[in-house]
């Protein structure tokens, strides 16, 4: 057991954060809110300059080869200042699929680009009535000659508005029954509609319809039809991903509140002298203690070859966002009052993106029922029958004495 | 960055477990297995089992006993005594006043009172709080006058009253916070003492706790003699030691194994539990509860890992083992309240009085009872939040 930093991981760490403080503070997000892209694709190709595309790729496709849990670290530094360039979607969400489910060609020909800065991606996984069920998809390819035809509706595409290739997940109807099939579908595709939305954290996404899309057999990643376990993994990544930006969140709301609680003056006392407001920043600090923890859990368990104890470690830490770093940013606008709940003050940018970031990929409902169906958590239950047996035979324990 | 434990801990850990299963009595694992309670006599028996394999202390130095285990060794050892459900050793001796004479006592004092703590033959208890003094300590007014012809190094005579003292009744040895002067500062006139619970004038009253056995006492001393050599560090300088004493017990205090235990008897009790032909655990309202309980466990074993990491690397704890008291007593409390709403009407026996319930779920009423004091005693929840809120946070103070 280490958890400390490797030298890499922290030269890394402090370059991040430094880019985060001087080439993208938080007014560079707020003034992003208004633009059709809501971010820059200069400062895209400077972050894939520096490197940080390529975090959770192997050296084979131009990556760092680091582990996750190197791009956890960097993002949770891009979350301290909301940082708004697409680094989920494309890296995590899309990026990944292609890594996860793609063959070396594949992985060449469109993960290179991208970790270069020269190419953004986004992952079209979500479909109106699925919620957080990836795998209910009602989307289709279909095979015609040496190509597909894919058809189908998808909602909420992450940084969708400005990607050069959409990887789409379609059922693949000659793969049976659930069979599910990843497409790469360039932008200029036809049968492609793609409409640009605005969402609660300033950022942008898109809804996307595709009509008979037609792509090449070749943007089939990897086997057509099961990409089922590579996608619900892309969906792991991406939401220990969202924990790790949600901690640099949930640590700066901490950080700005307790400086707020040290300056304001009310009934002739500084605020954060008032034990009630006391005690609940120790309450903010205890969950982002909790979210730091959990985050280096689901970072490094992320790697681990038995899928539950992967599952296990990532819901954990979504459900600790979804309670503890809520409750940071709620926290944190209370005690800043009313000008916590102007438009015009930060915290707000932060609380919203901290709420979007718990809806994403499995709320607390989903991660909770998830938890409880691994076998981590059901072998205490198997054991049932011991138990009823223990229980039936209730010797009784003599209380005499105590 | 990494999760796992070498495999020389991997080993310890198994050598732990071998232990174990052999080690306790077959009395005492049949009350382990289903969660029981303890008596002091059964603690001190283990306490003794303990003692021979040389795990009683396991943070204690080599050369006055300790077995010489590294931090991350000393935490698999409490983890798996914690998860057996073995019983809990009784702290006074070996968390605290143990390594309390190590930093402060004098070679004599070391010499007469480390080895009877290590061995059991003496046990020990805290007189600290007082009607008057609960979390302002510092208030408190057992008196400790010195007789002498002026000189100001004679014995001590103490009167006064100490309350909520765990297992008095039990104890041969009492150490004591007691006011040596109450001219200046309060902090500044306290000095710490070492009392033979045998000494003429002690009176010890054993109250009953919510759980229901006599797990605390009041104890009144009236003009109790107690020889200079019995002083632990400077007169007057009992603050420091107090103060000291705290960092030693803020260490063991989240109990992650005993949380994790008693999830594994709820999850058991909510399998076995059918209503209307489905086990409880199907019920979606329990299940997400239990799920959500062990999520926060997972959450503090990790901030527990942490802090035992650091350790291991010699540093001092980090802000994060600050949430653990907080945490993980809060914890056993939310598992304890949903253990009892899973038993239902069976959370209504008391002793399983007429042995009326299945015997792993006897003790939930015991426990949930006893348990509301985990959030007061060890410097209560508040005290925690509001050294963090100093300490750590930097908040000002009124
Ligand atoms: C089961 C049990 C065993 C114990 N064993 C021992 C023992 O062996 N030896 C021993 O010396 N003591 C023992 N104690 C005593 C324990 O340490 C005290 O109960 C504790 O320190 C609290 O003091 P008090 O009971 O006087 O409560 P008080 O200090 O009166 O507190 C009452 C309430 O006020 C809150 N409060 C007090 N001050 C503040 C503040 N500044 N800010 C915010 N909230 C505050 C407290 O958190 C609490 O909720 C034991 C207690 C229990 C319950």
């Amino acid at each position: 057991m280490n958890f400390d930093l490797s030298d890499d991981q922290k030269l890394l760490v402090e370059t991040a954060a430094s880019f985060a403080k001087k080439e993208s503070p938080i007014d560079r997000m707020r003034r992003l809110r208004d633009d059709p892209i809501g971010y820059e694709p200069a400062m895209w190709r400077h972050m894939g300059e520096l490197g940080w595309l390529g975090i959770p790729f192997p050296d084979s496709v131009g990556g760092y080869g680091g582990r996750f849990i190197d791009a956890a670290l960097l993002i949770e530094q891009l979350g301290a200042t909301l940082v708004p360039e697409p680094y989920i979607p494309s890296v995590i969400l899309a990026g990944m699929a292609i890594e996860r489910a793609g063959d070396d060609q594949q992985k060449k020909r469109w993960l290179v680009p991208m970790i270069e800065g020269k190419t953004a991606m986004a992952l079209a996984y979500a479909e109106r009535h699925s919620r957080y069920d990836v795998l209910d998809v009602a989307t289709r390819a279909e095979r015609k000659g040496a190509t597909w035809s894919i058809s189908g509706e998808k909602v909420f595409v992450l940084g969708g508005h400005n990607a050069d290739h959409l990887v789409v997940s379609a059922g693949v109807a000659e793969a049976g029954p659930g069979g599910i099939g990843l497409f790469v579908v360039a932008r200029d595709t036809a049968g492609l509609t793609v409409d640009p939305i605005a969402t609660m954290d300033g950022r942008r996404a898109a809804m996307i319809r595709l009509d008979g899309a037609t792509v090449g057999e070749d943007c089939a990643l990897g086997e057509p039809g099961a990409a089922g376990p590579a996608l619900e993994d892309v969906m792991d990544l991406a939401s220990a991903a969202a924990c790790a930006e949600g901690l640099g969140i949930a640590r700066t709301v901490l950080a700005m509140t307790v400086e707020y609680l040290k300056t304001r003056e009310q009934f002739g006392a500084k605020i954060g002298s008032f034990q009630a407001l006391q005690h609940r920043a120790v309450d903010m600090f205890i969950e982002v203690e909790l979210c730091h923890s959990t985050v280096i859990y689901a970072g490094l368990a992320i790697d681990d070859p038995d899928r539950d104890e992967r599952q296990a470690a990532v819901s954990a830490a979504k459900v600790q966002l979804c309670q503890g770093g809520r409750f940071v940013v709620r926290q944190g606008i209370q005690l800043h009052g009313g000008i916590g709940c102007t438009d015009e003050h930060d915290v707000g940018l932060y609380f919203k993106r901290m709420q979007v970031l718990g809806a994403l990929f499995g709320d607390e409902v989903y991660h909770t029922e998830r938890f409880s169906r691994l076998s981590s958590f059901t072998a205490d239950i198997a054991d049932a029958s011991k138990a009823a047996e223990q229980a039936a035979n209730s010797q009784r324990v003599s209380a005499a004495g105590e | 960055m990494d999760l796992s434990f070498t495999p020389q801990h991997q080993k310890f850990r198994a050598d732990v477990n071998a232990f174990i299963a052999t080690a306790i009595p077959p009395d005492i694992r049949a009350k382990a297995e289903v969660d029981a309670g303890f008596d002091m006599p059964e603690i001190m028996r283990w306490h003794k089992i303990l003692y021979q394999r040389g795990w009683v202390a396991p943070h204690w130095p080599e050369a006055h006993g300790g077995p010489g285990l590294d931090p991350t060794s000393r935490f698999i050892l409490s983890e798996e005594l914690e998860m057996a459900g073995a019983p809990s050793l009784s702290p006074f001796g070996i968390t605290m006043v143990g390594p309390l004479l190590i930093e402060f006592g004098s070679d004599e004092q070391k010499k007469r009172f480390l080895p009877p703590i290590l061995s059991g033959e003496e046990v020990w208890c805290q007189g600290y709080s007082e009607p008057n003094a609960g979390s302002d300590l510092a208030s408190l007014r057992t008196r400790a006058d010195i007789v002498d012809g002026g000189e100001g190094d004679g014995d001590f005579v103490v009167t006064g009253q100490k309350t909520w003292t765990t297992y008095a009744q039990y104890a041969d040895w009492i150490f004591c916070l007691v006011r040596t002067d109450s001219s200046g500062k309060k902090q500044d006139g306290i000095s710490f003492l070492l009392i033979d619970m045998k000494s003429p004038g002690i009176e010890v009253k054993p109250m009953l706790t919510l759980g229901g056995t006599e797990a605390f006492c009041e104890t009144f001393f009236d003009s109790v003699r107690v020889p200079r050599a019995n002083l632990v560090g400077p007169l007057h300088g009992g603050w420091t030691l107090a103060k000291a004493l705290l960092g030693h017990e803020r260490t063991a205090i989240a109990a992650v194994g005993m949380s994790q235990r008693m999830l594994r008897r709820v999850k058991r009790i909510a399998g076995y539990t059918v209503h209307r032909g489905v086990p409880l655990i199907e019920n979606a309202e329990f299940r997400a509860r239990i799920a959500r309980a062990e999520i926060r466990l997972r959450a503090l074993q990790m901030a527990n890992y942490r802090t035992v990491a650091g350790a291991q690397l010699g540093r001092a704890p980090g802000p994060e083992s600050s949430i653990l008291k907080i945490r993980g007593t809060e914890l056993h409390q939310e598992i304890s309240e949903l253990t009892m709403d899973v038993i239902g009407h069976n959370s209504l026996s008391w002793f399983n009085d007429g042995d009326v319930v299945p015997a792993i779920e006897a003790w939930v009423p015991q426990s949930f009872n006893y348990l509301r004091a985990a959030t007061v005693y060890g410097g209560s929840n508040e005290i925690q939040r509001n050294v963090i809120a100093k300490n750590i946070l930097g908040l000002p103070m009124r």
